[in-house]
């Protein structure tokens, strides 16, 4: 494409150079694409279903609806972000055991969201949950095993010390 | 390119809850999806699709696109190499349109390019003249022969009656109604993605798909390709979701030949707009009914016509017709029957399958029939149904016995058993959140209205009308650790799991290898008809006791016992006496077992010119028991709770299970409620998230369940399949207690809400 920058993504922790990018290009699509990030997934691209939820600057995203060079300067952290490739966060961990993955394909995006909901309110209520977790869409599960996912890991973080410990996001 | 075999050391055997393998790269996003898949110098492949419902093509003028930078490939109907048309039944599907258009999305032309936004300005560029025909939209049209034929194989795609018994039988008590349901969407995340890298000679190629059936691809591919099947290899590209969306072809034929006409590896993946005209969907529905009974409610005769609208192309229509009316009389007993069915062709978006195949249609029709005759006989909902309720050695309309276990009865039962919600309208919190309108707070307490209602299921398995859909599995054990291959296509569903406590129960092993799954062995046949449990779980069963054999004979060598004597005992081979006990993983030690096994369902029968055969191979059956709270002034409604009993044999993993169980009712309520894809002569005017609502975790309720398991001895391993029968009977519930608390009939899923507020 002619209409192509060098720009630089802060991802997870590092300084990311995108080159020959489209300045079209959304977050989502140059995560993906540009910087090999796949675990953020596309299924919408207006931002109704959640499923490219990323953080930036600790906000809950739809990276489909940031254009990626608006994301220069920020602190983004995607699912690859949350904890290392083999050792699962608790929130992750809890998914697994739960019964909350069937397909998979919402699931990183409700991990990013169930993390940032749970940073927020440590012992959310069912309906918080419902409400705050209702923009990520699950075609698979009816989502009451993620509901129930959620309740393990708050009610785990508050018998371990209180609230937050390993399991939360490092950004 | 391909995923290392995923090694499992999960422990778990069969009727455990256990975690799925691919659980952990899922929820860590390293799980690859179809649409995750790259490789070296790959481009973007698009396909350019009609804007009209039927029109002539005049001509296509492809030079404006050659000009873009970037652009490597355009190609159209002329350049299929093959067989220009493909199908699951009848192969009356273009690739590329020729001469004419039959839907909206039909595809004309595709491009391969550098990038997206390439692909799309290439899109843009191409120029097709058309003369706009008038398109056939009603189905009643397609029937009454009043439209000239959209398609050279005619306006019907499938007509097949139903006549059995005594067809002069009168009421004394007569119900009668007409019911219609809007065109649903399976709405899966994972749209449409696939990879494919042609062979360096250009003379075969490698697919990664999502899909539901690689073999049925296959040869679809290849035929279109103008390839030996085996110069078409395929594997299964990650799967987000299916629900029978994936069981057509869609950008299969397309991507390959970008591939082979640029020599270059090529992606192709659908935008959600492309996705909700780019595969087919349930079928929009108008039934009739009318039952005789007697002064209890005994059903007498059912007389019924349904409608299905194929859409352009025929799909699987023809299947989904004959299940629609083989299912007309529900799960009850019925002796006399006459039931006309269509399957007919427009030019609205072309339907195929979608969980619960005709039978979600059948289903909303009997069971608004049910309510009706408990009202005209001065019964109630669970009463009239449990006075009906068919029993194992019942004779379905088709003059087939049920066989199955059919514990009908005790799902309404042990529905009715289940606590209807503690929790008050709005809750004891008030909570706006719990209220029709939701977030909206639009809800004023004293206009909610509670309603309760009632649907029941039964549901075919596995394919029917004299179709052998077998699966195929190979099984290895060395060293004490078994692999399984086999081409059945994990959706979501979990297939990978039970695959795998099969193996462990079987052979007594703890770790088993999923191998890729790929068309390098026998087919599964498709994830779909619930079927796979069933099926490749048949032939998982059957492949491990040939090898368990082959163990069993090597040991009994070693150590001169009969291996008749021997069996496994955890994780040893023991001998009925108790003398001998060796480990699987030493008796396997330098040993190579390999075995193959098909399963094949019992044969099954076409139906005859009066709808009479053994057409089907096994049946499930399920209760759903809705409460709702109706906003009557807003129209709004809030499904509060949903309980639910359903028949499954046996649960392999009890987990899993309330999974398909949840999830399918999920769907079930969507169809209730939300979602319909809406055109308006042909033209599609929701094919978005924005617009077409589904389901999110404010609109979905408690769902109280419990498993029936009485294993059916037909079944491999006992268990049924179990994904279809949530979505079923869950719709005809939530419709039956909003009209129990609006006090007026409804007619017409989704229900929208001018139908409840302005009568």
């Amino acid at each position: 494409m002619a209409e192509s920058q060098i720009y630089s993504l802060h991802v997870n922790g590092e300084q990311r150079e995108v080159a020959d990018a489209w300045l079209g290009e959304s977050l989502l699509f140059v995560l993906r694409e540009r910087l090999g990030l796949m675990g953020s997934k596309g299924a919408c691209e207006q931002g109704e279903c959640g499923s490219c939820s990323v953080l930036v600057d600790g906000a809950l995203v739809c990276s489909c609806l940031v254009l990626a060079a608006a994301a220069v300067g920020q602190q983004i952290v995607t699912i690859e972000g949350v904890a290392p490739v083999g050792s699962p966060s608790d929130v992750q961990q809890a998914f697994v055991d739960a019964g909350a993955v069937q397909c998979g394909f919402c699931t990183p995006g409700l991990i990013m969201a169930a993390h940032s909901l749970l940073e927020r309110s440590p012992a959310p209520s069912e309906m918080e949950i419902r409400e705050e977790l209702s923009g990520n869409i699950c075609r698979c599960t009816g989502y009451g095993r993620i509901i129930d996912a959620v309740q393990r890991v708050a009610v785990a973080r508050i018998v371990v010390n209180g609230r937050g410990i390993d399991g939360g996001i490092k950004s | 390119m391909t995923d290392a075999p995923t090694r499992s050391e999960l422990r778990g055997r069969l009727g455990d809850s256990i975690a799925r393998p691919d659980g952990v790269p899922k929820v860590q996003g390293t799980f690859a999806f179809s649409g995750d898949l790259s490789a070296d110098g790959f481009l973007w492949g698009a396909t350019l699709r009609s804007p009209y419902p039927h029109a002539r093509i005049i001509s296509i003028d492809l030079s404006g696109a050659w000009k873009i930078s970037g652009v490597e490939a355009v190609i159209t109907a002329t350049d299929v190499p093959g067989k220009s048309t493909y199908g699951l039944i009848s192969h009356d599907q273009p690739v590329f349109a020729v001469d004419v258009v039959r839907f909206v999305g039909e595809p004309i032309a595709a491009v391969a390019a550098d990038h997206p936004e390439t692909c799309r300005r290439a899109l843009a560029a191409i120029v097709v003249e058309y003369e706009v025909l008038p398109p056939l939209v009603d189905p009643e049209r397609a029937i009454d022969g009043s439209h000239a034929p959209v398609h050279p194989d005619g306006n019907v795609i499938r007509h097949q009656r139903i006549v059995r018994g005594d067809q002069t039988i009168q009421g004394p008590v007569i119900v009668e109604g007409t019911y219609e349901l809007g065109m649903q969407d399976q709405a899966f995340l994972g749209l449409e993605a696939a990879l494919a890298l042609p062979d360096s000679g250009g003379d075969g190629i490698e697919l990664f798909v999502a899909t539901q059936w690689l073999h049925e691809d296959q040869k679809q591919i290849a035929a279109c390709l103008g390839f030996p099947e085996d110069k078409v290899r395929l594997t299964l590209g990650g799967v987000g979701g299916a629900f029978g969306a994936r069981e057509d072809i869609s950008l299969q034929v397309h991507t390959c030949l970008l591939a082979l006409r640029t020599g270059r590896p090529v992606r192709m993946a659908y935008s959600r707009e492309e996705s909700f005209l780019g595969h087919v969907h349930r079928h929009p529905c108008t039934i009739w009914m009318r039952h005789h009974a007697d002064y209890d409610g005994r059903i007498l005769r059912v007389e019924a016509r349904f409608v299905f609208d194929g859409g352009a192309y025929a799909s699987t229509s023809s299947a989904v017709l004959i299940n629609g009316i083989t299912h007309a009389q529900g799960p009850y007993k019925c002796e006399n029957a006459t039931v006309d069915g269509w399957a007919v062709r427009t030019n609205n978006l072309p339907c195929g399958a979608m969980r619960g195949f005709g039978v979600v249609q059948a289903c909303f029709a009997h069971e608004g029939q049910m309510d009706k005759l408990a009202v005209a006989v001065g019964s109630d909902p669970v009463a009239i149904r449990l006075l009906n309720a068919m029993e194992t050695g019942d004779r379905l309309i088709t003059g087939q016995v049920i066989e199955n276990v059919a514990p009908v009865a005790r799902c309404i039962r042990e529905t009715a058993a289940l606590p209807l919600p503690s929790q008050p309208v709005g809750g004891h919190d008030l909570d706006p959140l719990r209220l029709p309108g939701g977030s909206g707070l639009t809800a004023d307490v004293s206009h909610i209205r509670r309603g309760i209602g009632w649907g029941v299921a039964i549901k075919n398995l596995m394919y029917s009308e004299a179709f052998d859909d077998y699966s195929t599995a190979r099984v290895r054990l060395a060293d004490g650790v078994a692999s399984v291959k086999f081409a059945t296509a994990e959706v979501g569903q979990g297939f990978v799991t039970i695959a795998g406590q099969i193996v462990r129960s079987i052979l007594g092993v703890d770790e088993v290898i999923i191998e890729a799954i790929d068309t390098t062995v026998g087919s599964a046949g498709s994830t779909s008809a619930s079927r796979q449990t069933w099926m490749s779980g048949g032939a998982v069963d059957g492949a491990c006791r040939l090898v368990r054999e082959q163990l069993f004979q090597h040991v009994g060598q070693m150590h001169g016992i009969d291996p008749l004597r021997l069996t496994i005992d955890g994780r040893d081979v023991v001998d009925a006496e108790g003398s001998l006990r060796v480990s699987v993983t030493d008796a396997s030690a330098g040993l190579e077992l390999d075995q193959t096994f098909e399963h094949h369902h019992r044969p099954t029968e076409d139906l005859d010119e009066f709808g009479q055969g053994n057409c089907h191979t096994a049946f499930a059956f399920v209760a759903h028991r809705a409460v709702v709270d109706v906003d009557v002034e807003l129209g709004l409604v809030k499904v509060v709770q949903i309980a639910t009993a359903q028949d499954i044999g046996r649960a392999l993993n009890p987990l899993s299970v309330v999974g398909q169980i949840e999830g399918g009712i999920a769907q079930g309520l969507g169809l209730a409620v939300m979602e319909e894809i809406i055109q308006i002569d042909g033209h599609v005017r929701n094919a978005s998230f924005t617009d077409y609502l589904l389901p999110t975790f404010l609109d979905m309720p408690d769902v109280a369940i419990s498993l029936i398991e009485e294993p059916d001895p037909m079944a491999p391993l006992g268990a049924k399949g179990v994904g279809e029968p949530p979505t079923i009977s869950s719709t005809p519930a939530i419709v039956a207690a909003i009209r129990d608390a609006i006090g007026r009939d409804l007619t017409r899923v989704p229900v929208r809400p001018n139908d409840i507020c302005l009568p």
